[in-house]
């Protein structure tokens, strides 16, 4: 069942680096990342490259297979054709260690940079009440894996490291609207959002959707909902909470 | 040589070590956080079911107590009871505050926390996210760290004042000061420099040891790192012939084989079939369980909407039950076609409910496997998941034997006896990081002194050698005969012969492991990593393997083919092991646990004390409860 494919694969450190090809067993139900351990265990001991849970749930094992990001742990090889040559190369948009592993330290610098969730003093642990229907909102953005594809993919900043000082990404924008959300968060971060976190940069093109392999619903759910409240001053959240509510029962 | 001052450091960043570092600083210690991977990534994030915490919001009976005892069974008494009592106590606590710092569990309809019924657990009792608590579990420790930092940085103008991350790197020695942890030695995975962390405090919270075996729901991290550090450093380990293999891994396709499938999926109502479609589970009620198990299908199916008049469904006995009677079946030739057997939720539930309760079990197979689980069974079969032994700790604090080190999580053992429940990691984590980090902090603060910083010599030459090692062995190879060799001799079923061929395998690695070599330079180089590793691995499977030999009888997670029965005066007996600082020779001693609290076993029934206990031990017992 097993046939020899073609990869080529981007090697180097430093800054320098080239595609070096490889030719590879592959055998049935095997995904990208198998391939790519295959590697490591037969031909070249020191490619480098992240990963860990191997089931779509840690984000670790991120990279652009044939220039799309993907997971390689959920990229099966049936998807490809046996003749088909697999280039696979680090995430574009942040600087590369080695191999297929990069420097994605701009993403933890950016959720530091985001005001932490704020519940009110006086409500103690144990005394939360929330119904389903409002947590279900924050609950989608918390999916998040933090594969940082999202970011990636993001033409802000994917071509132009001058936006990355004032652009925290659709991650970290979206975990704005997440707390923003929260039931019991008392910040309004709408201002912050559009002045400290650029969100005014986003022209609301849906990559960072398409790509998400949690299948959240980025632009949609987090960032047109945001970029309203910005432009809606006079919006009051209880009301926009019960509308939502009445929506999404009302389907 | 790159070198850091803390008062505590934690090795490991999970559930247990983020836990024990928010503690620590807390109390005002500067804290290091190290980890192999990014933050974030850490085994914690993998979990799926929930966290077990008697909170009773699905069920008002429920209280500690009836969880210590579901505790206590689940690990066939073998449990450090104190550990299992403040367990029970502390863990609702430990779950609420998660909820004070931004955790959204899934909700009752009063807006209360959710909770999902488990193997071996009396009510419903798992807080849970979905299938993806574990994520939910790690993102809030993590984002109350940075909470912390953004604290730090508007009271002094440096985030990493009192708590850093340092991630992606690897302890490979713990250093001492004479007798007592004067810190920690490692390299960065990046560039392969060495650090040194000088501090008197470190929590060891590094997770499990599941690399050693190829079947496995454990990722490349699960390399025992841990386990050896405590043993290189003079601490002692206790339970580590206990593994749980979970019921249910992957079985198709090969590459996948041994992730996890959650036990969600049958506490929600999936069921068990061999290739006849039996639900033989309820074959396989062993007897000190028959009175709390159902004996008809009809019966199991009712109890899942009316607990108080039915007895639950077989499915849900603990995990080593369940184990080896789907070993069992696929012996007996009742297996399904890719060699594991038919677990079932399609049938049982309507398609969008399945989606909305396991969604990442959905999304999971039908990525992976091709199988639409709303449709058809998937096909599974056990997996090395879990260890139940680890390093013996102090239960109050998480000391460990050496001062200055402290213990919290799947590296510790003792809490879970022979067998761990589902849901009562995640648990364990916060209660027992917390207390490791409360342990670290007074363990500093009654210092009169910091120990001398320590010499690392010896272990930078022991890191570096694999590299200077031209043409020596592939250490893939000799990893994957290790693993082989722990998943064929001493996997789910053992015997004393197979054992004692395991362990000369495992001599003959260790001196292969001596001439393994890697290519390449020292940025991220998995090669070279790899073989630092084994000599955790080979270390850790020989304290499993001389444990399972010693221990002539069957519980929980060491199931002995050639001594089939649980015997009352093992039970009464711990196997500790302790190894040289310079990884030679591990040695295995019995050790007597103390007898429970009278108050704790008064719990009990007599007739269930009856199944486990010597007749002494029951003679203590009735003059316990007499005096009560
Ligand atoms: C697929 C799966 C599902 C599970 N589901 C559940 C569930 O539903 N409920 C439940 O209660 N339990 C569950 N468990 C078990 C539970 O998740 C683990 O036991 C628990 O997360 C372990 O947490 P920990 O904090 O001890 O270690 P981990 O979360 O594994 O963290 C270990 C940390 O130590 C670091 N580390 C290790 N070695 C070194 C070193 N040498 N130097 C530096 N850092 C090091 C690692 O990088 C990592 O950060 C599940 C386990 C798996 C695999
Ligand atoms: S929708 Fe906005 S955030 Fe998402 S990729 Fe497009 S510009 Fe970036
Ligand atoms: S939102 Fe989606 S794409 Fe972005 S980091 Fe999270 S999981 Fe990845
Ligand atoms: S390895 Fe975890 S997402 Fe791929």
């Amino acid at each position: 069942m097993g046939y020899k494919a073609k990869f080529r694969v981007w090697r180097g450190e430093g800054g320098e680096g080239q595609l070096e090809d490889f030719t590879v067993e592959v055998n049935e139900g095997e995904v990208v990342l198998d391939v790519i351990h295959r590697l490591q265990a037969t031909q070249a001991p020191d490619l480098a490259v992240r990963w860990n849970c191997k089931a779509g749930k840690c984000g670790s094992c991120s990279m652009e297979i044939n220039g799309k990001p993907r997971l390689g742990c959920m990229t099966r090889m049936s998807t490809f054709e046996e003749s088909e040559t697999i280039t696979v190369t680090p995430m574009r948009t942040f600087p590369v260690i080695k191999d297929l592993v990069c420097d994605v330290s701009f993403n933890y610098q950016k959720a530091r940079e985001i005001p932490s969730f704020t519940p009110p003093k006086d409500v103690k642990p144990g005394e939360y009440r929330m119904q389903q229907i409002d947590v279900e909102r924050s609950q989608e953005f918390r999916k998040c894996i933090e594969c940082f594809m999202c970011n990636n993919v993001c033409h802000v900043i994917r071509d132009h490291d001058e936006n990355k000082p004032a652009f925290a990404g659709p991650r970290f924008l979206m975990r704005i609207a997440e707390l923003d959300m929260h039931p019991y968060d008392e910040v309004d971060r709408k201002d912050a959002a559009q002045e400290e976190h650029g969100l005014g940069y986003c022209n609301i093109t849906k990559c960072c959707t398409e790509v998400c392999p949690e299948h959240i619903k980025i632009t949609d759910n987090a960032l047109i909902p945001m970029k309203e409240r910005v432009v809606d001053r006079k919006y009051d959240p209880l009301v926009w909470l019960g509308s939502k509510i009445f929506k999404r029962s009302g389907v | 040589m790159e070198r850091h001052e803390y008062d505590v450091v934690v090795i490991g960043a999970g559930g247990a070590g983020l836990r024990a570092a928010i503690e620590a600083r807390q109390q005002g210690k500067r804290t290091a956080i190290i980890c192999k991977s990014l933050f974030g990534k850490a085994h914690t994030v993998m979990a799926e079911g929930g966290a077990a915490a008697a909170m009773g919001n699905v069920n008002p009976d429920d209280n500690w107590m009836v969880h210590f005892r579901d505790t206590m069974r689940g690990g066939k008494f073998l449990n450090n009871w104190r550990m299992a009592e403040l367990h029970a106590k502390e863990a609702p606590d430990r779950v609420w505050e998660l909820e004070a710092w931004g955790a959204l569990f899934d909700r009752t309809k009063d807006g209360k926390i959710s909770q999902r019924n488990f193997g071996g657990h009396e009510y419903p009792r798992l807080a849970h996210v979905g299938d993806r608590t574990g994520l939910e579990l790690i993102r809030t420790l993590q984002q109350r760290v940075v909470a912390l930092q953004q604290e730090d940085e508007r009271e002094h103008g440096d985030p990493e004042a009192f708590i850093k991350v340092f991630a992606e790197c690897t302890i490979t020695r713990l250093l001492k000061d004479g007798d007592a942890i004067a810190g920690a030695f490692g390299y960065w995975r990046e560039t392969g420099d060495f650090l040194v962390f000088d501090a008197p405090a470190v929590v060891l919270a590094t997770g499990g040891i599941g690399k050693s075996y190829v079947v496995t729901s454990n990722s490349w991290e699960y390399t025992g790192d841990g386990h050896a550090l405590a043993l290189l450093a003079g601490a002692k380990l206790i339970n580590m012939e206990f593994i749980q293999f979970h019921p249910t891994g992957m079985v198709w396709p090969p590459s996948v084989r041994g992730i996890l499938v959650t036990e969600s999926v049958r506490g929600d109502g999936g069921v068990l079939r061999n290739s006849e479609g039996r639900r033989f589970m309820f074959d396989y009620v062993p007897d000190v369980f028959k009175d709390k198990y159902a004996t008809t299908e009809e019966e199991g199916d009712r109890w899942y909407t009316d607990q108080a008049n039915n007895r639950r469904p077989p499915e849900l006995l603990p995990r080593d039950e369940v184990a080896r009677a789907i070993n069992a079946e696929v012996k007996a030739g009742r297996g399904s076609p890719q060699g594991g057997v038919f677990l079932d939720v399609s049938s049982r539930l309507p398609a969008a409910e399945i989606i909305r309760r396991l969604p990442s079990m959905h999304h999971q197979f039908k990525e992976l496997a091709d199988v639409d689980i709303t449709q058809e069974p998937m096909q599974v079969g056990p997996t090395c998941h879990y260890i139940m032994g680890g390093v013996e700790v102090d239960a109050d604090s998480g000391a460990a034997s050496v001062p200055g080190l402290f213990a919290a999580g799947e590296v510790s053992g003792g809490m879970h006896g022979s067998n761990r429940l589902g849901g009562n990691s995640l648990s364990d984590l916060l209660v027992f990081g917390r207390r490791a980090g409360l342990g670290a902090a007074a363990y500093v603060d009654g210092l009169s002194a910091r120990p001398a910083t320590a010499d690392v010599d010896d272990a930078m030459s022991e890191a570096v050698a694999p590299l200077e090692r031209t043409g020596g062995e592939n250490p893939y190879e000799v990893h994957h005969e290790l693993q082989r060799t722990m998943n064929d001799l001493v996997g789910i079923i053992r015997k004393a012969g197979e054992i004692t061929e395991a362990l000369q395998v495992v001599e003959k690695l260790k001196e292969r492991s001596k001439n393994t070599g890697s290519s390449g330079s020292r940025v991220y180089n998995p090669g070279w990593h790899l073989a630092i590793d084994l000599r955790n691995m080979l270390l850790v499977s020989e304290c499993v393997a001389r444990a399972a030999l010693l221990r002539e009888e069957s519980r929980g997670g060491h199931t002995r083919d050639d001594h089939p029965g649980m015997s009352p005066e093992w039970r009464q007996k711990l196997l500790v092991c302790s190894a040289a600082s310079d990884a030679s020779g591990v040695t295995v001693e019995e050790k007597v646990q103390p007898s429970m609290r009278g108050d704790l076993i008064s719990l009990f029934e007599r007739s269930e004390l009856e199944k486990y206990l010597t007749g002494d031990e029951l003679a203590e017992y009735d003059a316990a409860v007499k005096e009560s």
